[in-house]
């Protein structure tokens, strides 16, 4: 399977950010988006989610499974946790795993360090354990693409480790990372896309 | 189907946790019909032909008050993009967000109107008619505000813009709800005329709404 961006060209605001983008990202490979800030990082990642019009340009997923679309293939990680502070931990997953697809709750949870607070609101979470959260619905439901905007905000050392560990699990289990960041990942970048030179 | 009852259930859990969406739209409901009264002064002649008139505003207008959070929550927690990323069409999603609304906001409302008809001298067949034609109006408040609720998700100050955008769609709703109402007492309409194109408004709502908002928030997620 193979995720193939070409001639993309992003507007925002009436302002280009960027035109004549192309990647190609083969499974079990990871694409590392860089670039200083408003380069288009984010906005690449809500395209290939289909959350952004494509101004020009097309995303194909190659020999995927052909009746989804690439975005009900596609787990976002985005800057907003998408969780409700009235809602436990394990409501909010399990939310998402009934409403994305299938998937066990509780081992997610355990493997990021979450099992512990299942029965707490998720309002009273820390910034880094709502990111943790939000890591655990992409491993409770199954689906080939992960789109991770600065994964590692937020997250402590052990927490990047985890993260870095489960991305490698991801890759070797046949998946493909596309990730948005600044700083290290703790993979290794089978391929870098700089945005803004 | 087990997704489009995971929203329902999540919408449900959320509203009667956090509480205050039903008793709000209760008290503000009370407040609107207690007001009327001292602006007419206390003639009970009037208020009884009027009566039904006023808990069908009361109702109109309680019935939006908590429905620009309808889509804003979800919008700003991020909640929005991954509904999109879902399997189920956005349509039904809506549906199901509309039906938990409506079940906590909106049944309340129809259960106390009874009590708030006896405070305008409504005389029991009257207090029964606004009853059902609340609990089949109501519905179509609800599918019609969600056009609104989702198009306010673009813009920020969205809450105060609803009522405009809302208020001249429901204008159907609000003569047929109160005519068949006024025909239960008096005539000379029989009551299942107007009955039932308030029927047909809800069901033209249910499917219109749900359509258009679903237009709108696409377009907004960008």
């Amino acid at each position: 399977m193979q995720l193939v961006g070409s001639d993309l060209v992003c507007v925002r605001g009436g302002r280009p950010v960027f035109s004549g983008l192309g990647f190609a990202v083969a499974t079990g490979q990871a694409l590392v988006v860089s670039g200083p800030n408003g380069a288009g990082k984010t906005s690449l990642l809500r395209m290939i989610a289909g959350l952004l019009r494509l101004e020009a340009g097309r995303i194909d997923l190659r020999g995927g499974a052909s009746e989804l679309t690439t975005a009900e293939q596609a787990h976002f990680l985005g800057h907003q946790d998408a969780l409700k502070s009235a809602l436990t931990v394990t409501e909010n997953l399990q939310f998402w795993t009934r409403y994305l697809g299938a998937g066990g709750v509780g081992a997610a949870l355990d493997a990021v360090g979450l099992g512990g607070l299942a029965e707490l609101p998720a309002g009273y979470l820390s910034a880094g354990q709502r990111r943790r959260l939000s890591v655990a619905r992409l491993l409770a439901i199954k689906r080939p693409i992960w789109l991770l905007d600065e994964p590692t905000a937020a997250l402590d050392v052990s927490g990047q480790g985890r993260l870095a560990e489960l991305m490698h699990k991801h890759l070797a289990g046949g998946g493909m990372i596309v990730a948005a960041t600044h700083g290290p990942l703790g993979i290794d970048a089978d391929k870098e896309l700089r945005l803004g030179l | 189907m087990d997704a489009l009852a995971a929203v329902f259930i999540r919408d449900m859990r959320i509203a009667t946790r956090i509480g205050g969406g039903a008793l709000m739209g209760v008290l503000f409901f009370l407040a609107v019909v207690i007001l009327l009264p001292f602006a007419i002064g206390p003639d009970l002649a009037l208020l009884r032909r009027i009566g039904p008139a006023i808990l069908w505003i009361g109702a109109l207008l309680a019935s939006l008050l908590a429905l620009d959070r309808l889509f804003a929550a979800d919008h700003e927690d991020g909640s929005l993009d991954l509904i999109l990323l879902g399997r189920s069409p956005l349509e039904l999603v809506i549906i199901a967000k509309a039906l938990s609304h409506w079940l906590t906001t909106g049944l309340p409302l129809v259960l106390v109107s009874p009590v708030l008809g006896l405070f305008l001298n409504l005389e029991p067949v009257a207090i029964g008619a606004v009853m059902l034609t609340l609990l089949i109006g109501t519905p179509a408040l609800t599918f019609i505000g969600v056009i609104g609720a989702a198009l306010a998700v673009m813009l920020r100050r969205g809450g105060l813009l609803l009522p405009v955008l809302v208020l001249p769609l429901t204008i159907p709703v609000l003569i047929f709800g109160v005519s068949a109402a006024n025909a239960a007492v008096v005539g000379p309409v029989p009551f299942a005329t107007p009955l039932a194109i308030l029927g047909a408004l809800t069901l033209m709502s249910l499917v219109v709404g749900p359509v258009a908002a679903a237009a709108a928030l696409r377009q907004g997620s960008e």
